[in-house]
């Protein structure tokens, strides 16, 4: 099958957008108050049993080093859920993909255009707690505003594997497995909550073939103010892995649609 | 300008076409041509390869074998372009249900690149000619079917095409709401359109289609005007007689004529059947004997079968 990705895909991500609107005080809620819930209950109630966390060859306090994890899993989220249950809603139920199809857009804008807006989830939930967190002072500028690009980054590639998967599930309810068996993990082990040299050295290899591990790596940098070779190796990686994935998601989207 | 070229040239040309999904093969080696300013249907029971075929007209679908023209472009070549100039109106109803009847329109009009402004106008004016304009600023998701469907057609006309294509526009509709739709049609034709739908109501393609296809397991039977099918393929007049006793089985085989025994019911098709119609009635015993005119549902029931589908 051929591609041609024109700027059209503008329009589908344009659609999403319109629809955001429609219901922006619900969707301005999550990214609102989850790093409150977080700060709260890890930030507090953690701080008595673990003072000091190693990073980078620096010991920081453990609400330094979560809060940037949080963000980072903000993004995954964002931009995972969307494309995965939120694309396979209009794909599937509302035969959102079919309309458009019929119109001078094709496949392959359609999907960018989705991955686009998945991507646009996670910056515009990272601007919103990036604002909260800031607050309680535990971002550093201006390199902290990076951040946000690398919101952009994370997103999109989060998306495009979302897509991927949503290329692939008969049902939604299939989604289940990459969040129980991908998305879970990474929340978890990616050294989101915990240092990874905590792991054993076969586990600490592991993760850090996980995506999530480089994003909540490079987000943690930049929020403390660091620019390290390891930031960028994690900035390497993740673009490496967007331009797999995209592509892939976009030739498993055109063997679901074009018919 | 570019389309003037083939103003007068038929506006779709569809040569030996063909489409498999894997084992199945949904169309055999069809060909028909639309000409500018006609409605033309595509008939066929259920699974007949209705919708594969416009599918591939509409460039929704890869074509197996063979080639479309519309407008004098070939689809394979020149799809998008194409696609700005048509209307599709799918089966299912794939408006944005989060949104509102205006939003409908803006958020598809953005597909074919139309400004919000000229949008906005445009949907006005197809809203009061789908008699819907107070309902502009409701959900989608509130509408009924009738209006739903009106909708999805009004918002295929928001880039202002030269052809329509309207798979099953009527499934499931009310008989007003079908009468009012027809109406419609029926006027953008007058003004022009090009007209391309596919129907398993022979009423529907009657009134609308000056050329049809009747299509079954993927090929076409039949081709012509609802009038000449039906003089072709059942004569003017059909003669129901239901529970006719063995004398008329017998009767009609000597007489020769055309007649079709379905057990409990015989049709005896004739050009002029009242004489025809007074002699058997008169004469044999039977429970109802009916004399009226072939319609295009007795040429399709010839020709299809009446055996059950799916």
């Amino acid at each position: 099958m051929n591609v041609q990705i024109s700027l059209r895909f503008i329009r589908v991500w344009q659609r999403n957008l319109t629809v955001y609107r429609e219901s922006w005080r619900v969707n301005f809620l999550p990214p609102l108050l989850e790093p409150f819930f977080y700060l709260l209950a890890f930030g507090i109630g953690f701080s008595g049993m673990i003072t000091s966390v190693h990073f980078a060859s620096r010991e920081i306090a453990y609400v330094l080093f979560i809060a940037p994890a949080l963000i980072a899993i903000n993004m995954m989220n964002n931009a995972f859920f969307e494309n995965t249950y939120g694309s396979f809603v209009r794909m599937y139920y509302q035969k959102t993909f079919d309309a458009m199809m019929a119109t001078p857009l094709n496949a392959e804008e359609i999907i960018t255009g989705e991955i686009v807006w998945g991507a646009t989830r996670s910056v515009i939930g990272t601007v919103i707690m990036l604002m909260v967190i800031s607050g309680f002072g535990l971002v550093r500028y201006p390199l902290g505003l990076l951040i946000i690009p690398v919101s952009f980054l994370g997103g999109f590639a989060f998306g495009a594997v979302a897509m991927v998967f949503t290329g692939i599930v008969k049902k939604i309810d299939l989604f289940n497995l990459p969040v129980f068996l991908f998305v879970t993990p990474m929340f978890l082990f990616s050294g989101t909550f915990f240092p990874i040299s905590g792991l054993p050295l076969w586990a600490q290899y592991f993760a850090w073939t996980l995506p999530l591990t480089h994003l909540v790596y490079l987000t943690r940098a930049l929020s403390l103010g660091m620019l390290n070779t390891g930031a960028l190796v994690s900035f390497c990686y993740l673009t490496v892995f967007c331009l797999v994935m995209f592509p892939l998601a976009i030739f498993k989207m055109q063997q679901r649609l074009i018919k | 300008m570019m389309s003037d070229i083939h103003a007068t040239g038929p506006v779709i040309v569809a040569r030996n076409l063909k489409k498999s999904f894997g084992e199945l093969t949904a169309v055999k080696d069809i060909s028909f041509t639309v000409d500018k300013g006609l409605c033309f249907g595509i008939l066929g029971p259920n699974g007949a390869g209705k919708t594969s075929a416009i599918r591939m007209i509409y460039g929704f679908s890869p074509i197996t074998s063979g080639d479309i023209h519309v407008f004098g472009m070939d689809i394979k070549k020149q799809s998008r372009k194409i696609k700005a100039r048509i209307g599709v109106c799918q089966q299912e109803n794939t408006l944005d249900p989060d949104l509102t009847v205006m939003q409908n329109f803006e958020v598809f009009a953005r597909y074919f690149n139309i400004d919000k402004i000229t949008a906005r106008e445009r949907a006005s004016v197809l809203l009061k000619y789908f008699a819907m304009e107070y309902r502009q600023n409701a959900r989608t998701s509130e509408l009924s079917g009738g209006m739903v469907r009106r909708l999805v057609i009004a918002r295929a006309l928001i880039n202002r095409p030269e052809l329509m294509i309207l798979d099953e526009p009527t499934t499931g509709l009310d008989p007003q709401s079908r009468h009012q739709l027809w109406e419609r049609l029926e006027s953008l034709k007058k003004e022009g359109m090009t007209i391309l739908l596919t129907t398993h109501y022979m009423d529907e393609a009657a009134r609308l289609c000056d050329d049809l296809v009747i299509m079954d397991h993927g090929k076409i039977l039949a081709q012509g005007s609802p009038r000449s099918l039906i003089s072709e393929y059942t004569g003017g007049n059909i003669i129901e007689i239901a529970e006719p006793e063995e004398a008329i089985r017998v009767f009609s085989r000597e007489r020769k004529v055309r007649q079709e025994d379905l057990g409990h019911r015989l049709m005896i098709y004739a050009d002029n059947g009242y004489d025809l119609y007074n002699e058997i009635c008169g004469r044999f015993s039977h429970k109802s004997c009916v004399l009226r005119s072939a319609t295009l549902e007795d040429v399709f029931l010839k020709l299809t079968g009446r055996e059950l589908r799916e």
